[in-house]
């Protein structure tokens, strides 16, 4: 190969590394973007993945190592240099301005856009760029992000950094674009990515979708641990190959001991189908429900909309009666200026108590004892929450509900971001907790915990498709009812 | 050095320690011969932005947006109507407490029920609710200053062993917020709603009734702080409250509690509460004109604030 | 796409409709109101409340509120009344000093994410005690220029409806259409993402401070300009009429949601409020309470219809 004919690369990363406290989030990683190519990043959570984006889009800047954009090196980094070098990102969590309306933001993500008339111009630019990556699509272009939906917002997030105002975007980095996308614009926007890459752009895709990095990269990285650990071109890449190389065992199908839950066992949740339901929800005192289908349809509102009815905003709850495990810890979950112990104690204050008064001895003697049985990995439970790992975290807020006499225990995806050992802990613990009589109900975007249920309703769009019991619970009928129907 | 740790790393001690500083400072000044004298006045007058302090910082705790800007009116309506109720009969000095506090109860009531049906920012609903308590307070404090009871007035400037009543009330006011915040379920309630009212909610914690009980709790403190305030001085006036909308927000940032909820101290208000008082004497003792007082006021408030932050994305 | 744009009408039709159900009320009590001079008498205070007013609109834009703009005002009403008749210089360096003192206290906010309720608090003694100190009792005079433009006897509409339709449009170009406008509420309403973007959000909020400081110390031009003199209490009340009126014209407290139309007839609907109760005869003692009771009637009204919206 004659080096000095290849264009540099788009971007390029040398040596670099970032650590968050103890943890080293990047770990020495090497990367170069070339013209021209779409690159997949895989890797689990945790692998680093979000931290080399940041990096790359001059949102952080690294601890130690090097960066270039385009052979020029970037000396003072940050997200001037990152703009300059022509790298553009749409981001995993949804970044417009929601109080302006599309062209606005258009007009804020590009600087170029400036003088008399821009309105005009951003919104001929807008209304083609859409035009071109989702065609068909029915999005009012003057209209406010506000009144947008979720998938309509990311659309429009897409066309934007897509865009060439005065320049042609180099690098588009997509951190899990599809995340609220249906599988028509999916294919929509993938179509995109290889017309933008033929043309001499680059890609930089992130997503848990195997199927779309397969079909769309043109080589692919895989990272764990902070490090970049295999680079191949795509072919040498099957699903199973990808899926090895990031590290997680291939399990054996769940389902081993399918648990009987006596059908006589007294109902705990009866509620009617809502409209487009193909049939109510119900709960059986000892079971595990799981809630499934794809992310953001509907399973969280089903799982709040449970708690509100059972608990109060004016009146203490009755801790008897259920409990709620949140999976977005920092939206819903940890109360981050607290003790591990005191989140820990939140879930039952009224049991340590006398006459409203804390009883700081039997707190301890609580902490103490779910220390022990979730095996949270901390020195003193008086260290602040924020100090344990995610995994360590989630450990707390199910200790927390657990540690009340709650008869139904609401989880809302509590799994992401937490290891795989700590997975299996919890497993343990809710099997055993089942079978002393407690119902869980699990929503859960991972295909395996699906699989531990004892029955599993499928949602999409707000209702409930699908009921599967025993051995109907597999991925092939879990996705077949999630898609039924949107296929055209 | 390793002893003092624990204590420096206590949000209240820089409030105690500006205020030391201000005392030395203004009683050299004086030669220390009005040491004593100012003692007394600073724990008197400190004492009253204790209780409305104490009421806002439970209102500050429950997170950004929460303030109750009801106060200065509540403190005026209190202290009018107690004083017309009594008389100056001393035999209805207790009733005319339980007045002041039933006025409390009502303005906290009506606070929380305008942010709950309108569905207002709490800072737009104590707004308009002071408007209509003070309009209330002027029609009602028509005609002539009515003297408090002789044994009240008696009392509220009267000391024992030395420490003014005022400052005990204070202290004994403070003692039960203190319990409330560090040992009850309650305190743990609104610390947990300042810092994410959903994860609260998630966790079993009734918001909006913990809410409700805060509003209604400051509405009280700002009540009885009017009821002793008007005996005190020896009549209501109408502006009797307004000083104390300022003071009470500034004495809870001051005092270290976090503006953006979640975290309070008691410590901290009495530490804020006798420095702001003290900032004014010492202006006072250099004979400065009231521009250059109120001037110099507003920016040892703002430094105080500034001094106590942490920078934008500073992490600790 | 229908819902969008009666969400938008709303937004400005509940302030517009409580503004004419007001002023039909006083014509119908006060018939001889409807006229030039009516009018004018009406509606001369709303200029300087209306300038007040899109300044905290400005301030409310970036998610922060000015509780030091009644003082502000009547700081500047003195420097006016006091410097500008005589010594236009000094008078217009130490209103220049003051909108660089807004900008820096923008950037203090911004650089220690200080709670602006709290600084614009201190401040507000900052500027009290300004004033006294520059004019310690009532006085001072306005500039001729002044009070000629304010009482300009313009032909068939009157001077203060067309100088608040001026205030009103030129906030709007600003505020509503600029790139400067757009990065203001962008500010407001997702400033990581406007910082992601390349901009700067400190230099967005210093400029936001210095564009409301500007407006402020116009409202305080006016208002000498009405009254002839100053005192350093004349505008104390403007800072809770400038956050009522934000409100009333459909503004949000967080957001970056604001409409320069709407504060505009929020201040005339705050202002006519004030005029209907004496013309009712009813007691000053209420004034205050009323204003308030305005203020949760028109909240309570928004309730209703964005419900029935809904």
């Amino acid at each position: 190969m004659n080096m000095t004919l290849e264009p540099p690369p788009v971007v390029s990363a040398r040596g670099v590394r970032v650590a968050f406290g103890a943890v080293k989030a990047l770990d020495g990683v090497d990367l170069d973007i070339l013209p021209g190519e779409a690159l997949g990043l895989v890797g689990h959570n945790g692998a680093g993945k979000s931290t080399i984006v940041n990096v790359i889009n001059g949102g952080l800047t690294p601890h130690e190592g090097r960066l270039a954009y385009g052979g020029q090196e970037s000396v003072a980094g940050g997200v001037g240099s990152a703009r300059a070098g022509g790298v553009r990102c749409v981001f995993q969590e949804l970044s417009l301005c929601p109080n302006l309306t599309i062209v606005e933001n258009t007009r804020l993500m590009h600087r170029g856009l400036t003088g008399f008339g821009w309105r005009k111009r951003a919104l001929a630019l807008i209304s083609q760029t859409l035009g071109d990556i989702f065609p068909g699509h029915r999005i009012d272009c003057t209209g406010t992000v506000g009144d947008l939906s979720i998938a309509e917002r990311q659309m429009v997030e897409i066309a934007i950094n897509f865009m060439t105002v005065t320049e042609a975007p180099r690098l588009v980095i997509l951190d899990e674009p599809t995340s609220s996308l249906d599988a028509a614009l999916a294919e929509q926007l993938m179509a995109h990515v290889r017309r933008f890459v033929g043309a001499g752009g680059s890609v930089l895709l992130i997503s848990h979708i195997l199927g779309e990095i397969l079909s769309t990269s043109t080589r692919i990285v895989v990272m764990k641990d902070g490090k970049v650990v295999v680079t191949k071109p795509v072919a040498g890449f099957t699903a199973k190959s990808l899926v090895e190389a990031m590290g997680s065992v291939i399990k054996e199908k769940g389902h081993a001991a399918a648990r009987a839950v006596a059908g006589d066992a007294p109902e705990v949740i009866n509620l009617p189908a809502s409209r487009g339901s193909v049939c109510g929800f119900s709960a059986r005192k000892g079971e595990i429900i799981g809630l499934a289908g794809l992310g953001g349809h509907g399973q969280t509102d089903t799982l709040l909309s449970l708690y509100r009815a059972r608990s109060s905003n004016w009146w203490p709850k009755r801790p008897e009666d259920i409990a709620f495990v949140a999976g977005d810890r920092s939206l819903n979950g940890t109360f981050p200026l607290w003790s591990i112990l005191r989140n820990l104690s939140i879930g039952d204050l009224g049991a340590l108590s006398s006459r409203f008064a804390i009883d700081h001895g039997r707190e301890e003697a609580l902490g103490e004892d779910w220390k022990a049985k979730t095996a949270i990995r901390t020195p003193d439970m008086h260290n602040p929450i924020l100090s344990l790992s995610g995994g360590n975290q989630q450990k707390v807020l199910f200790a927390r509900a657990l540690s009340t006499p709650a008869a139904i225990v609401l989880m809302d995806d509590p799994m992401r971001g937490v290891d795989i050992g700590t997975k299996q802990d919890v497993y343990a613990i809710i099997r055993a907790e089942a079978e002393a009589g407690r119902t869980f109900v699990w929503y859960s975007t991972e295909m395996d915990e699906i699989c531990l249920c004892d029955r599993v309703y499928v949602f999409r769009d707000g209702a409930i498709v699908a009921e599967l019991k025993g051995e109907e619970i597999s991925e092939d009928h879990v996705l077949a009812a999630s898609f039924s129907g949107e296929a055209a | 050095m390793n002893a003092l740790k624990p204590v420096l790393s206590k949000p209240w001690i820089w409030s105690w320690l500006a205020a030391a500083l201000t005392f030395a400072a203004t009683a050299l000044f004086t030669g220390g011969s009005s040491a004593f004298g100012l003692s007394q006045a600073t724990l008197t007058f400190a004492a009253f932005s204790v209780m409305v302090g104490l009421g806002q910082m439970l209102v500050i705790t429950l997170g950004p947006g929460n303030v109750d800007l009801s106060v200065p009116a509540t403190i005026t309506l209190s202290g009018t109507l107690a004083l017309k109720f009594m008389e100056t009969e001393s035999s209805l000095i207790l009733p005319g407490l339980l007045v002041a506090i039933v006025i409390g109860l009502a303005v906290g009531m009506a606070n929380y029920a305008l942010i709950k049906l309108l569905r207002i920012p709490p800072i737009i609903a104590t707004l308009s609710m002071s408007f209509l308590v003070q309009s209330l307070a002027i029609w009602s404090n028509r005609g002539l200053r009515i003297k408090p009871p002789e044994a009240l007035a008696t009392f509220t400037t009267g000391t024992v062993f030395g420490v003014p009543n005022i400052a005990l009330a204070g202290l004994l006011l403070s003692f039960v917020i203190w319990w409330l915040l560090e040992r009850s379920i309650y305190g743990r309630w609104i610390s947990a709603i300042g810092q994410s009212p959903f994860a609260a909610r998630m966790a079993g914690i009734p918001v909006d009734g913990t809410r409700f009980v805060t509003y209604v709790l400051c509405a009280v403190l700002a009540a009885i702080c009017g009821y002793l305030l008007a005996s005190f001085s020896g009549g209501a006036a109408l502006n009797m409250g307004t000083e104390y909308l300022l003071m009470s927000i500034a004495v809870v940032v001051i005092g270290g509690c976090a503006v953006a909820g979640g975290n309070s101290n008691v410590p901290g208000i009495w530490g804020a509460s006798l420095f702001m008082f003290l900032v004014v004497s010492m202006l006072n003792t250099y004979g400065f004109g009231a521009g250059i007082r109120l001037m110099l006021t507003g920016l040892i408030i703002i430094a105080v604030i500034v001094a106590a932050s942490r920078p934008l994305n500073g992490r600790k | 796409m229908k819902k969008g744009l009666s969400a938008k009408t709303m937004r400005l039709m509940i302030p517009v409709v409580s503004l004419v159900v007001l002023l039909v009320a006083v014509f119908w009590l006060q018939p001889r109101a409807m006229s030039y001079m009516g009018m004018n008498l009406l509606f001369n205070l709303a200029v300087p409340i209306a300038l007040a007013t899109i300044a905290q609109m400005v301030i409310i834009a970036v998610n922060d509120l000015d509780l030091s703009i009644g003082t502000f005002v009547s700081f500047a009403a003195c420097v006016t009344a006091v410097y500008l008749p005589t010594d236009p210089l000094t008078g217009i360096l130490i209103l220049a000093l003051a909108i660089g003192a807004y900008a820096l206290m923008g950037v203090i906010i911004h650089l220690r994410d200080l709670p602006s309720i709290v600084v614009t608090l201190g401040m507000s003694f900052v500027w009290g005690g300004l004033a006294v100190l520059i004019l310690p009792a009532p006085g001072g005079t306005a500039p001729v220029w002044l009070r000629a433009l304010m009482t300009a006897a313009t032909p068939v509409i009157p001077f203060a409806i067309i100088a608040s339709i001026v205030i009103a449009l030129v906030a709007h170009l600003i505020v509503m259409r600029s790139t400067f406008g757009v990065a203001i509420r962008g500010v407001g309403g997702n400033a990581r993402s406007v910082a992601r973007a390349g901009w700067s959000v400190l230099k967005i909020k210093a400029m936001a401070y210095a564009l409301s400081g500007l407006f402020s110390v116009l409202a305080g031009m006016a208002l000498v300009g009405l009254t002839t003199s100053a005192d350093a209490n004349i505008a104390l009340r403007y800072t809770l009429l400038s956050i009522a009126g934000v409100i009333l014209g459909g503004g949000e407290f967080v957001g970056g949601r604001v409409s320069p139309l709407g504060a505009v007839v929020g201040a005339l609907t705050l202002t006519l409020a004030g005029s209907f109760l004496s013309f009712l005869r009813i007691s000053p003692d209420w004034q205050i309470g009323a204003q308030g009771a305005v203020l949760i009637i028109v909240l309570g009204l928004r309730l209703l219809l964005s419900r029935r919206e809904a």
